[in-house]
């Protein structure tokens, strides 16, 4: 089984140690126990532990990282798509996939 | 500790300053003098070059010029100016004299177009090679003689989990040795303040970092950008909150000394935050941190011999000046540009080393490189640089150890 990774009990995501597809994932945590993927999650990338509301804080190191913009289920990639900064306005207006910018014309 | 393991021979300058490298610096003073200034380096490699494109001088990039040509690895430098520019090469060489360096320069205009400069350029900087090599000083260097930048760019999802907390495992050892670490990138502590006000050694510090701080937010807010970009996004950070937090653990777990500013030497030992944020100036100057470059320029600034680049990505930049080591956290990547990285974080995910471990393999390295062994991009010959338009107050002489 892949793994992720929680850095602080508070959190409510963790961090995919290898790209893993739409299958269990083992969380390594003080509490050891399988997370099953909604969808595939890159390494790097962000799976939600808890059900997240729309408008809750995402929660990673400890500190809030950003809010859900709607809600998140238990097994969820959590990214641009469903999570946002609180400081960032740009950030709001790139390609929710790749992160690329959108707002800048080339022609 | 095996300390005779972490001790090698330095280089020292007549101005008591120890190095790692004995260089020969060609500083050009305006883009147009950028081309000859290459040529002159070409092929000769312990001379390295910087230079400022801009027409007009800026206070701030004469500091940062004259703080390079000052550093600690730099035995000797030749100026070139085109001759028209505001930024004048006498001055710098007479500087650079004044710190007991031999230094040398001329205008392409006086000596007489491209083909003459490069010739004249080459005859002095092999003059100036000689002359360093057989009057530098050799002596023992330790952990405590070093100042090592840290830097982070191209980060991703492990930067936070395995690359940064690397490195701060070393910058606790380093500090801990006697030495001293510094890192910048105040627009990647968005979110942190409270962090980096427990962190403070004291009052006096803990004023400081509020003021980087507040400067910082609301520098990012008026330029509408901050230091997040598409390959941190592709790599699974979502927000400038969640890479703020994964580039701050770099800096390890020791109380931060203070904030210094671009140019400027640690006053003491032990671990401090630059600020290379611009102060309130009539002129706007656009972003803070345009590029990684740009950050490994203000570190060597503050006298940095060794610089320490953390990337979850994949970075192949060098640096002119200091050995650049890059650290990586992503196993994919260390396999992908396995030629371009220094070491292998990945090893703390995968359950193959400790992080304690992990710093100390990264202080073994840190050793040797300092000791002379080359590091990738050293090897490869990537000498990036990157020097702006940008204004900070210049800091008054009473407020202690300017370099």
């Amino acid at each position: 089984m892949k793994n992720c990774f929680r850095v602080h009990p508070d959190d409510n995501v963790a961090t995919l140690l290898e790209d893993a597809e739409a299958d269990p994932v083992n969380l390594i945590a003080a509490e050891a126990r399988a997370i099953k993927l909604n969808q595939p999650v890159a390494l790097g990338h962000k799976v939600a532990l808890a059900g997240i509301a729309a408008g809750g804080p995402i929660i990673k190191y400890g500190i809030r990282i950003g809010v859900a913009t709607q809600d998140i289920h238990p097994g969820d990639w959590v990214h641009l798509h469903n999570c946002a900064s609180l400081v960032d306005e740009r950030a709001a207006t790139l390609d929710a996939q790749t992160g690329r910018p959108t707002d800048t014309p080339y022609e | 500790m095996n300390t005779e393991k972490e001790t090698w021979t330095g280089y020292w300058r007549p101005d008591g300053r120890q190095g790692v490298r004995n260089l020969v610096l060609v500083i050009y003073t305006v883009e147009c003098a950028q081309f000859v200034a290459h040529a002159i380096a070409q092929g000769e490699p312990a001379t390295h070059v910087i230079g400022f494109p801009g027409c007009y001088d800026n206070a701030y990039a004469i500091r940062l010029l004259l703080s390079l040509a000052r550093h600690p690895n730099v035995g000797g430098v030749l100026c070139v100016g085109l001759g028209c520019e505001y930024t004048q090469p006498a001055r710098i060489a007479e500087a650079v004299r004044l710190s007991g360096r031999p230094a040398e320069w001329f205008t392409i205009q006086d000596v007489g177009g491209t083909a003459e400069s490069i010739a004249r350029g080459k005859e002095l900087t092999a003059r100036l090679a000689r002359q360093i090599q057989r009057d530098v000083r050799r002596a023992p260097m330790a952990l405590a003689d070093l100042t090592v930048g840290g830097e982070c760019g191209g980060s991703d999802g492990t930067s936070g989990l395995a690359g940064n907390p690397s490195v701060g495992a070393f910058f606790d050892r380093l500090v801990d040795a006697g030495g001293t670490a510094v890192i910048e990138e105040t627009v990647e502590m968005v979110g942190l303040l409270p962090l980096l006000l427990e962190r403070a050694a004291h009052a006096g510090a803990r004023e400081q970092l509020a003021a980087a701080y507040a400067k910082m937010e609301a520098y990012a807010r008026s330029v509408r950008q901050h230091s997040i970009a598409p390959g941190n996004f592709a790599g699974g950070l979502t927000t400038i909150e969640e890479k703020s937090m994964g580039a701050f653990v770099k800096s390890g777990s020791r109380p931060i000394q203070g904030v210094i500013r671009v140019a400027e030497r640690p006053p003491h030992p032990g671990l401090w935050i630059m600020d290379t944020v611009p102060d309130e100036h009539f002129m706007q100057f656009g972003y803070t941190n345009p590029n990684d470059s740009e950050g490994i320029m203000d570190l060597l600034s503050s006298g940095a011999q060794v610089n320490l680049f953390v990337t979850g990505r994949g970075s192949v930049i060098g640096s002119p000046i200091s050995p650049l080591i890059k650290v990586t956290g992503n196993q994919q990547t260390y396999r992908r540009l396995e030629g371009d990285m220094d070491f292998n974080a990945s090893r703390v995910l995968t359950g193959e080393i400790t992080l304690n471990e992990a710093g100390e393999e990264l202080r073994d390295l840190v050793v040797q490189v300092a000791g002379g062994q080359a590091s990738k991009s050293e090897q490869i010959g990537h000498r990036e640089y990157f020097i702006m338009y940008k204004h900070q107050n210049a800091p008054s002489p009473a407020e202690g150890c300017r370099g």
